[in-house]
């Protein structure tokens, strides 16, 4: 019964259609199916079908994108049965995420978040123009693995350095990998200011990060 | 050197990419989105003046929508045509609709050591090697700030890189890399000072801005006061908009250039309501993003559509444009880069885009190439030569002549022919040698135009700038970073 569910769910994903993939979450709720089994028996399925297809040329871009919409949806309708079930879902990781100060520049940080977030980690997306020390504050309230900062601007890119000092002056460098994006960013900017990694686009940012974190 | 400027005039080519009812549907749906979508002026001078105008705004979100009557009678006041001014008065760049002048390329963040090969990270004295180059370059209307001086601290950055082209060249200077209010004040005292006071800037303006827009349907904040302060100040200003299909636009072509006619015209609009008669221009780069990645292309065919049409728009509007061209997405000079380079530029060309942008760059705008700098100053004239067409009169015809030589005979010891064998197209860096010639060397196009660049720095004296008007620029320079 719920095999037949399970492979709507990944049908849903596949189709990037959020609409389907909330009903869908909903329904399991009243019909009481686990709903960790929904997200790995269900979605995830239709996810990698995506991200195989994706790898071998036949999706593009977008459809990756609607799928992990289409996920994200799906968990945050699943989340509240999870809470009350006591269950959690397990993450590959917390990554904080933002465009620095001073920069307004959106779309390849919002990109890079919904690829971390289709991949199995948790995003803390902050948002544009986001200062350092709230950055920082955020890495310490989530305890988080990862912070990733675009930046899209040669004199906003001077913010990441500023984050990086700062997380090593309050003693936290070691406790956390950094990411660093954006357009001007280039592997010489990421040496000078010590960064972990860095991605010139949003799939790339998935392997990176699971690199650093020594995922498989 | 020669101070001459190579520009496309009258050309003998057309091309009809939009029909006037293809423009007027284009423009209806531009007005539908500013009216009722609305678009994001993140400054509160910019809302003051729409709010004054009578536009319907959002002040939680900044989002302004305005009646298509506002957009459209603000728009007529902006001057058609006027002139790019620079420090030598021979080198002024009417922009008149009758030419099409090429700018280098800006602001990337490495470049390929014209020395030693090695790609670095920019620095001022990048800055200046590069316009010192442009000033002896023909095919190099005007500069862009190629390079980010990196090595300057970011408050100042864009008054050093202007500096170092005044320095370096008689040419005018459109900045793209001034982007706040602050800095744009200097900027504006910096050129009042070249052009002899702020009267005289007016009416000959040394220095032009470009403002990127924020796409989709947004702008920056700071760019917005910085053009306001410009056209104050009677500095010719625009807005470009790189709205990507995809990404930050429609997946449709046509979208796309409602999007960013939107952006363009919406702040287009607000300078005019602000200093009615400023002189503005279009300034557009829109690309397709990629399929797989989402890269900003800057290259494809998407691209040739959009640089021709972008000034069927512009004209429209009767307004001069600021085209993106050029700036191939390859990592080095090789096929792709000739392919994007020459196709984007003559589809931009053979409508009349009055400015292009730009030479220099691989890597989609981020890596100077002194070498395909050289390259694109050929792909430019062998541009210009295409658009001058056949001219077929009596002279041309040869009549006489091929009487002369009949039948069997050649044509190499004429009259006629040392008489127009000049208008024959003579390449620098197209390899025509015999193949064991080539065989010998193996070089190509590549070492040529890095062995001309490297000879231009070296020999190229550009006409100084005053030594007191370089002291006082510091001096500005100096105040503002104490500041």
């Amino acid at each position: 019964m719920s095999t037949e569910l399970f492979k709507k769910m990944a049908q849903s994903i596949i189709d990037g259609d959020t609409d389907v993939s909330v009903e869908l979450a909903k329904q399991a709720i009243s019909e009481n199916i686990d709903p960790i089994l929904a997200i790995t028996d269900g979605y995830v399925v239709g996810v990698n079908t995506v991200g195989e297809a994706f790898a071998a040329g036949d999706a593009f871009l977008p459809e990756l994108v609607m799928a992990g919409e289409a996920m994200k949806a799906a968990v945050a309708t699943l989340e509240p049965e999870m809470t009350k079930r006591g269950t959690e879902r397990k993450m590959l990781g917390k990554v904080v995420l933002a465009t620095v100060e001073g920069d307004i520049h959106e779309i390849g940080k919002s990109l890079v978040g919904t690829m971390l977030t289709a991949s199995g980690f948790q995003v803390f997306d902050m948002g544009v123009d986001v200062s350092s020390a709230k950055l920082i504050e955020k890495v310490k309230e989530v305890d988080a693995d990862i912070l990733a900062m675009s930046a899209l601007l040669t004199t906003t890119m001077v913010k990441q350095k500023e984050v990086i000092d700062l997380l090593d002056s309050q003693g936290l460098r070691r406790k956390v990998k950094v990411m660093v994006g954006g357009a001007p960013v280039t592997r010489d900017w990421v040496q000078r200011i010590e960064a972990d990694g860095y991605s010139e686009d949003a799939i790339g940012a998935v392997k990176v990060a699971k690199e650093l974190l020594g995922i498989s | 050197m020669s101070k001459k400027i190579k520009s496309i005039s009258n050309p003998k080519l057309h091309l009809e990419i939009l029909s006037p009812y293809d423009v007027r549907k284009l423009h209806d749906a531009t007005l539908n989105i500013i009216e009722n979508v609305g678009i994001r002026f993140p400054s509160k001078k910019a809302l003051q003046i729409w709010e004054s105008n009578g536009a319907v705004i959002d002040h939680e979100k900044m989002i302004v929508k305005v009646n298509p009557q506002i957009i459209e009678s603000a728009i007529k006041n902006a001057p058609p045509t006027y002139n790019l001014c620079a420090r030598d008065s021979q080198q002024d760049l009417p922009l008149d609709g009758n030419h099409v002048y090429a700018g280098t390329d800006g602001c990337g963040v490495e470049v390929i050591d014209i020395h030693t090969g090695e790609r670095r990270t920019s620095k001022l004295q990048d800055v200046a090697d590069v316009a010192r180059v442009a000033d002896a370059t023909e095919e190099v209307a005007f500069h862009w700030v190629a390079l980010s001086a990196q090595d300057k601290p970011v408050e100042t950055r864009g008054l050093y890189e202007m500096k170092a082209i005044w320095e370096n060249s008689t040419k005018h200077l459109q900045t793209e890399s001034i982007y706040n209010e602050r800095e744009a004040k200097v900027a504006i005292e910096m050129a009042a000072l070249i052009a002899g006071g702020k009267e005289a800037l007016r009416k000959r303006p040394v220095l032009s801005l470009m403002q990127c827009t924020a796409p989709p349907l947004g702008h920056d904040g700071g760019s917005l006061d910085a053009s306001l302060l410009a056209a104050e100040a009677g500095i010719p200003t625009g807005f470009m908009t790189m709205s990507s299909a995809l990404t930050t636009g429609p997946a449709t072509m046509a979208g796309v250039l409602a999007v960013g006619n939107a952006e363009v015209i919406s702040a287009t609009a607000l300078l005019q309501l602000a200093f009615p008669g400023a002189p503005v221009f279009y300034a557009a780069a829109q690309t397709a993003s990629d399929l797989r990645n989402g890269a900003y292309t800057g290259g494809g065919p998407e691209d040739f559509l959009f640089g021709a049409a972008t000034n069927v728009l512009s004209d429209f509007y009767d307004i001069p444009l600021s085209m993106g061209s050029f700036a191939t997405g390859a990592k080095e000079p090789n096929w792709q880069a000739g392919i994007e380079n020459s196709l984007s530029t003559f589809m931009a060309s053979i409508s009349m885009s009055d400015m292009l942008l730009g030479l220099g760059f691989l890597h989609g705008s981020r890596i100077w190439s002194y070498a395909q700098m050289m390259m694109d100053a050929e792909i430019f004239s062998i541009i210009h030569k295409t658009l001058q067409g056949i001219t077929v009169d009596d002279e041309t015809l040869a009549l006489e002549t091929i009487a002369k030589v009949g039948p069997g005979g050649n044509f190499l010891s004429q009259k006629h022919t040392l008489k127009h064998m000049r208008d024959l197209f003579l390449p620098e860096f197209m390899d025509r040698r015999p193949y064991n010639e080539w065989e010998e060397k193996k070089d190509d196009a590549r070492d040529w135009a890095l062995v001309k660049a490297r000879n231009i720095l070296a020999n190229h004296e550009p006409d100084p700038l005053d030594p007191k008007l370089s002291k006082e620029l510091d001096k500005m320079i100096a105040a503002e970073e104490k500041y």
